[in-house]
């Protein structure tokens, strides 16, 4: 089982990728579960949301606090939340920032692949606006494969109906612009 | 054909409404109920579903609409949470005295104060005495399968009760997991169309919700009941055709792993799921214990429970509410108040967890479990005890 | 309902203490809660009806010939009726007597 924590500011679209990537788990014949962290939501302030993906039947509702992965759509957020709280051993941490993994990995001092791509650059570029979860999704699908493109694209399709292409657009320029580094 | 997707929870609930093809939904929205009654008002101003859906001002006010229409024969929907089924409360008694087969989800939270919008079972366990059938959902899968079968119960003429099923607000109402959701055509298979056997028709004038004399209010009691206690076997066999049809299979009481199990955890709801993981990890460390949970909490399946949990010697309850003054929790109270009279009955221990939001985890459930050990070797001074609280 | 008098047992209510007969309250007599009953003088009785018009049980009842009787199954001798009356032609007399 894989488990995923997603961390961005309200109105960034943190839920809904979160959302997004246990519908196309789904899809793929696999579990899922995905859920926010509970609560009234609020534009602005920090949220996190949680992906579990298995191949057997998921039987816990626990919230993730020893995640795989961790995936922060927001720079800014890095300096208000220990982002890498509980992250697995050997575990993954993508970020949306202009800088590159190595900086990140010594700013955050953990032992992790990190991989970086600027998701604000990209969002900006291509849908005009900087909600950057579906870039950050190419950088999560190019570091982990956790869902197939394919499925993924549909549950993009289903989700943004006339403005999925332009989500398309980012979710692949973030796929080839992602650079990982092993831990 | 059924088809499995990635949906959130409270959607699912609302498909299987739309499928059960309701004529009224009147309902008031609040936390964490809202993602339900929002996508019916929704199927409904698109033209999916051919049903009134009544926007009233108050809880108060959604209780007395389904009474008033499912008096008229309508098959009839609500859903609410907390303080909501709170405001409902002096409505909710009358439905079953009518015997109207209402259904409602209860997205459960806590009740105020402090106020808190999250999960636990403090607002459903305040109204154990409405004389409605109600169920307790485990996942997703369980709360589609449990509305159409909560339609299917509450208006089988021997029946005519109306039913309540209860889903953890957030941990189930907000979580997207894979649901086989049914098509229309295999609802229809398992969900006749309401035929009422009386209702309010000016054609055919009757008088309903009259004043019961006291030479009359006993009787009218007991009636209601004895056809709740009479429903469990309505209950059992709507469950048993669902299974036929559809290939899940529902009992009143789940058991897991009690084979040669000392101590047995008691729960309700989706916190089974995290116990059931605890229970595996716990066997593989050769601990003797298992799971025992209730999936019918109203009519109380007294023989079902007794039988699922023989051969225990300690039963360590969960309950999701506090009983404040009392003996014990609700749960509990009801399993010791079942046991009273048997020979050699297990001891029973019971733990609080998960107020007001408070995650319940596989380190939680371990824990209770080696206080259930030691208690039964030596007695605790303590008739409940909560789990978590920071003694400081 | 069969049975008016209140003896019914629990499993002859019919469902949801339903009342299938319309008009059925009129087999519950209220007349002895009476401790006065009106008396109408139809001498002084001009017909007009307000007697009728004020009886809270609908206990004044109108006959062919176009003046009004008291029920007494139903009339609980409040006396409205005495009150209302603009000819004084209604007297409330003691059941006693």
């Amino acid at each position: 089982m894989i488990e995923i924590r997603i961390h961005g500011r309200g109105g960034q679209g943190a839920v809904t990728s979160a959302e997004l990537v246990a519908i196309a788990a789904i899809d793929d014949g696999k579990y899922a579960q995905a859920f926010p962290s509970f609560g009234p939501e609020r534009r602005g302030a920090p949220v996190a949301a949680f992906i579990r993906v298995s191949d057997k039947p998921i039987r816990t509702r626990e919230k993730v606090y020893v995640p795989n992965v961790v995936m922060v759509l927001d720079p800014s957020i890095l300096k208000i939340v220990n982002v890498a709280a509980g992250l697995k051993e050997g575990g993954t941490v993508i970020i949306n920032t202009s800088k590159t993994p190595e900086e990140m990995a010594r700013l955050l001092n953990v032992k992790a692949k990190i991989a970086t791509v600027d998701a604000t650059k990209i969002a900006m570029e291509s849908m005009g606006v900087p909600i950057t979860n579906t870039s950050m999704l190419g950088a999560l699908v190019k570091a982990t494969g956790i869902v197939s493109n394919d499925a993924l694209g549909k549950a993009i399709d289903k989700r943004f109906g006339r403005i999925a292409e332009k989500n398309k657009t980012a979710f692949n320029r973030a796929m080839t612009e992602t650079i990982i580094r092993e831990s | 054909m059924a088809k499995r997707v990635g949906m959130e929870v409270s959607i699912a609930a609302s498909e299987a409404v739309k499928l059960a093809d309701v004529d009224v939904i009147a309902a008031y929205p609040i936390t964490p109920q809202t993602h339900i009654v929002e996508h019916l008002s929704e199927v409904v101003a698109d033209g999916e579903l051919d049903a009134a859906f009544v926007p009233v001002e108050s809880e108060h006010s959604a209780m007395s609409c389904c009474l008033g229409s499912s008096a008229a024969g309508a098959r009839t929907f609500t859903a609410t949470s907390s303080q909501g089924l709170a405001l409902m409360h002096e409505i909710l008694f009358i439905a079953p005295a009518m015997r109207l087969p209402i259904v409602m989800v209860v997205a459960n939270r806590a009740l105020s104060g402090p106020i808190s919008i999250w999960n636990d079972h403090s607002d459903i366990m305040a109204e154990q005495d409405i004389a409605w059938i109600q169920t307790f959902a485990e996942n997703g899968q369980e709360v589609f399968d449990l509305v159409l079968h909560a339609f299917r119960v509450a208006e089988d003429s021997k029946v005519l009760l109306p039913v309540i099923v209860n889903l953890d607000g957030f941990t189930l109402s907000h979580v997207i997991e894979p649901i086989e959701i049914l098509d229309k055509a295999e609802v229809d298979k398992y969900l006749p169309p309401y035929k009422p056997k009386v209702r309010l028709d000016p054609r055919k004038p009757v008088s309903m919700g009259l004043v019961g004399i006291p030479e009359i209010y006993t009787e009218a009691k007991k009636a209601t009941d004895e056809v709740l206690i009479n429903s469990k076997k309505i209950v059992l066999k709507a469950w048993k055709e669902f299974g036929d049809l559809f290939g899940r299979y529902y009992n009143p009481v789940e058991s897991y792993k009690t084979e040669g199990a000392e101590v047995i955890l008691i729960t309700m709801g989706s916190i089974s799921e995290t116990a059931m993981t605890a229970i595996d990890k716990m066997r593989e460390k050769g601990l003797p214990v298992g799971l025992v949970r209730f999936r019918l909490w109203k009519p109380f399946p007294a023989p079902e429970f007794k039988k699922a949990i023989a051969g225990a010697q300690t039963l360590a309850v969960v309950d999701r509410a506090l009983s404040p003054g009392g003996a014990c929790g609700p749960v509990a109270e009801e399993i010791k108040a079942a046991l009273y009279a048997e020979r050699g009955r297990p001891k029973v221990f019971n733990f609080i967890a998960g107020l007001g939001g408070r995650d319940v985890t596989v380190e939680n459930f371990e824990e209770i479990v080696s206080k259930a050990f030691a208690y039964a070797k030596k007695r605790p001074k303590q008739f409940y005890e909560m789990i978590g609280v920071r003694e400081i | 309902m069969a049975k008016i008098d209140a003896v019914m047992g629990w499993k002859e209510l019919d469902l949801g203490c339903v009342i299938r007969q319309p008009g059925s309250s009129r087999a519950f007599k209220t007349g002895d809660w009476r401790s006065q009953r009106p008396v109408v003088d139809r001498d002084k009785c001009i017909k007009c009806g307000l007697c009728w018009v004020y009886c809270p049980d609908l206990a004044m009842v109108p006959a062919e010939d176009g003046y009004y009787a008291v029920s007494l199954d139903y009339c609980k001798g409040c006396g409205i009726c005495a009150k209302e009356c603009p000819k004084d032609a209604i007297t409330m007399v003691l059941e006693e007597d």
